[in-house]
């Protein structure tokens, strides 16, 4: 099994080949060196209204797509039908790159492209629908970093989608605003689904399973917007306990395996009616910039607001999960307080809060965590005193935070 | 003088250029004058007229000015002539820390070529020496090979791009609005061969560096801005300052005191300070996406000359989106210790979705690669908590 990890590294010329093996031409057979030499003067010549139709059959390519117009479809002939391999990519790194809006791609397949397999940055009214995104290798740290990622651009809608082997996140919405992303699958990947300094997304009936964490809402420092407002309901969330396989520094490094739904930093997130269950580390995480590892004074903007806020978890069936945690620190948590064979409730809080901004020894109404799940326990760690006090006091928890109301996006064609 | 007489305007134009040693040849061949295409894509890039094959070597036409960059962007150890040409009586107009603004009807050519090496059909030398690539103010032919030449051109509705990539007999260049690969082998003596594929950009490729602000979207160039090109060029004239020269021939308006001109470094001027040498190389590689309204701004990172020396810049900022990118370290820049961060990580690596820049190069810049080392080495301060 190893040394058919091995193969497969040297095989796909990259972890091998860096220094001793030469970048030599692809050497795409003519047929498709042709077939893309034709798409590539598609994407040149595309222009509002433009539909590119991308015949059944997997293609090779081996240079990104890129797109600059606005008003296009691509369109395959079905993910299943319509593949389009970057193996051999050597000019990059995504797969197909974006830079349009009222754009939509749908019905087809990007596999192993050297780093992202579909970025769209900077669009208004972004439709992704029926693609898949794969790593075909399986989880590997060479992979490319996301595998569907819309990035600083407004309306997005993914559905019926899936993405798969990611070293980062599977989809992934970086800095934009109204999202829905909706019965998509993503497996296999670090995380799953990540929401990123977004305003206004929802989250729904996607299935993220066999992920290192399932579904992910941060807020990253030094970037153009901070994130709040995201719905993350009626998902499915379990079993994401691969071993984290994303390069040190990467902020999804820090995501321990067995994580389900994760809160990093982000504020007015709200978890309810998923069905969340066996995930190792924990079922929902709770915390903040603190607990990354990447806090540092000189290389984080002071504006940064690096606590959650107003996180209210509701409503979500649990079962299973913490049962073998991720991490000394939890395993040692997780053995003190419930035993060898004990498990971590469903809900762990690194305990980081703003302790510049309390009333009454608790953060102001608007901004608390509040869960009203049944019996579900929080376990809040003592982060900031290096686990030294934790508790499952659920006290704090007992409140209700007004309803998010739903994403409303423009009405698709 | 008889202007009307075409043949008399044509000894005249000779003479001229004779005189101003920018086309020994024109006189046993005068040359059509440069084409602007106002619309459209010539197939090829004789069609152009802004440089053309004479006697074993490629020269220029009428009024078309090359020009060198303080600190040039690397493109995997090729060698570049740079061109401008403008219509009669239209000049740039100068900006500060622009592209200067230039009129409907401007030519920019920038050719990519090689000195020979010994070798196979692909060996082609590394090297910074240029003292055999021109014979006269022509590249001679007899010691180069051309690659590709890329046009800007500007039109009415704004400038476009068009990459011509030069045939095997080196006697014109073939529009690749797909771009192209050659393979090709740098060569320098006492070291191992290295083969690489040099990728020609496609269309949209070219825009991945060429539109620098998303918003817009509009191509523009990139090296003809001041502080690229305040400094001296060997003309036939003489030498002189590239500004001042533009100026004198009606290129170039509105030209303030050079006081007020801005001027990057030479990053190979080991007089210059190191921080200046490093600046100015990040500036003209990196900042075509990393400024604050390019397509890396999605990252919070940048390398624009006036980006401040603090997060800004990397020092001690974790990355976005760097993927695999990291190399395993937590921070863009950690002062004093390159080995920890992950700038030179990614400018050492030659893998599509590691390397940075992400286009251009098939290759490692070793020495650009050592000098932002030093740079960090000698960059004081610590990323505590």
């Amino acid at each position: 099994m190893r040394q058919l990890a091995v193969w497969i590294l040297c095989l796909s010329a990259i972890a091998c080949g860096r220094h001793e093996t030469p970048s030599q031409p692809a050497g795409l057979s003519a047929e498709d060196a042709a077939f893309q030499k034709r798409l590539q003067e598609q994407f040149l010549d595309a222009k509002p209204g433009t539909v590119i139709d991308i015949a059944p059959g997997k293609h090779a390519l081996d240079r990104v797509l890129t797109l600059r117009a606005d008003g296009v479809t691509i369109r395959g002939a079905g993910a299943d039908k319509t593949i389009l391999s970057y193996k051999n990519q050597i000019s990059g790194p995504e797969g197909i790159l974006v830079y349009g809006s009222d754009f939509t791609i749908e019905d087809l397949s990007i596999e192993d492209s050297k780093g992202d397999g579909l970025k769209i940055n900077d669009g208004e009214n972004i439709t992704i629908r029926r693609i898949r995104v794969a790593w075909t290798g399986g989880p590997q740290t060479t992979n490319g970093a996301y595998g569907i990622y819309p990035v600083k651009s407004r309306n997005i809608l993914i559905e019926d989608s899936s993405s798969w082997g990611a070293s980062d996140a599977g989809i992934y919405v970086g800095q934009s605003v109204n999202v829905v992303v909706r019965r998509c699958h993503a497996e296999q990947n670090v995380a799953g689904i990540e929401i990123e300094n977004t305003v206004n997304a929802d989250v729904y009936e996607n299935t993220a399973t066999g992920n290192t964490g399932g579904i992910l809402v941060f807020n990253m420092p030094n970037l153009s917007q901070a994130g709040h407002s995201t719905r993350v309901f009626k998902n499915k969330v379990h079993g994401n306990n691969v071993g984290n396989f994303a390069a040190k520094g990467a902020a999804v490094a820090s995501v321990p395996a067995g994580a389900g739904v994760v809160v990093n930093s982000n504020s007015k997130v709200e978890i309810f009616d998923n069905d969340i269950a066996d995930n190792k580390t924990v079922n929902v995480i709770i915390s903040a910039y603190y607990s990354t590892n990447y806090y540092n004074k000189p290389g984080i903007d002071p504006n940064y607001d690096p606590y959650p806020r107003a996180i209210f978890v509701y409503d979500n069936r649990f079962s299973g999960g913490g049962d073998s945690p991720d991490g000394l620190d939890l395993k040692t948590l997780k053995v003190a307080m419930f035993g060898l064979n004990g498990r971590l409730p469903d809900i762990l809080w690194d305990g980081y809060r703003d302790e510049k901004n309390l009333v009454n020894g608790q953060p102001p109404g608007q901004e608390r965590i509040c869960v009203k799940n049944g019996n579900a326990v929080v376990l809040n760690a003592d982060g900031p005193h290096k686990y030294k006090n934790p508790t499952t006091d659920m006290a704090a928890y007992q409140c209700e935070l007004p309803k998010l109301p739903p994403v409303e996006l423009p009405s698709r064609t | 003088v008889n202007a009307a007489s075409p043949f008399k305007r044509v000894l005249i134009r000779a003479a001229l250029q004779l005189s101003a040693g920018l086309m020994l040849a024109a006189c046993s061949q005068p040359a059509p004058p440069v084409h602007f295409f106002a619309e459209g894509r010539p197939q090829h890039l004789s069609e152009w007229q802004v440089l053309f094959r004479d006697h074993g070597r490629l020269v220029t036409n009428d009024r078309v000015v090359p020009y060198d960059l303080n600190s040039p962007l690397f493109s995997d150890y090729a060698h570049k002539f740079r061109t401008v040409w403008m219509p009669e009586g239209k000049a740039a107009v100068y900006a500060g820390n622009e592209s200067f603004d230039f009129p409907v009807g401007t030519i920019i050519t920038k050719t990519f070529f090689y000195p020979h090496a010994a070798g196979g059909a692909a060996a082609v030398a590394r090297t910074y020496d240029q003292s055999r690539d021109f014979a006269g103010a022509g590249l001679d032919l007899a010691n180069i090979r051309l690659i590709e030449t890329r046009i800007l051109v500007r039109r009415e509705q704004g400038w476009e791009a068009l990459p011509y990539v030069w045939n095997a007999d080196q006697t014109d260049a073939e529009l690749a609005r797909t771009g192209d690969e050659v393979p090709l082998e740098l060569v320098a003596a006492g070291e191992p061969s290295e083969p690489f594929t040099y990728v020609v950009p496609n269309e949209n490729q070219c825009a991945g560096c060429h539109v620098t602000d998303l918003k817009t979207k509009r191509i523009a160039p990139i090296g003809l801005k001041a502080r690229h090109l305040n400094r001296d060029y060997a003309y036939p004239s003489g030498i002189q300052n590239q500004l001042a020269y533009l100026q004198k021939i009606g290129y170039l308006k509105d030209l303030p005191p050079f006081a007020d001109v801005p001027r990057n470094a030479d990053w190979r001027n080991t007089h210059e300070t190191l921080d200046a040498r490093a600046r100015a190389y990040l500036d003209v590689n990196c900042a075509h996406c990393h400024n604050p309204t390019g397509p890396a701004n999605t990252t919070g990172l940048s390398f624009e000359p006036q980006t401040a020396a603090d997060r800004h810049l990397g020092v001690c900022k974790p990355p976005v989106a760097a993927g695999r990118g990291t190399g395993d370290h937590n921070f863009d820049i950690v002062p004093g210790r390159p080995q920890e961060s992950i700038l030179p990580f990614r400018m050492d690596s030659r893998e599509s979705g590691v390397m940075m820049p992400e286009q251009g190069r098939g290759t490692v810049h070793r020495e650009g690669l050592a000098l932002i080392r030093d740079w960090i080495a000698a960059m004081p301060g610590q990323c505590g908590v």
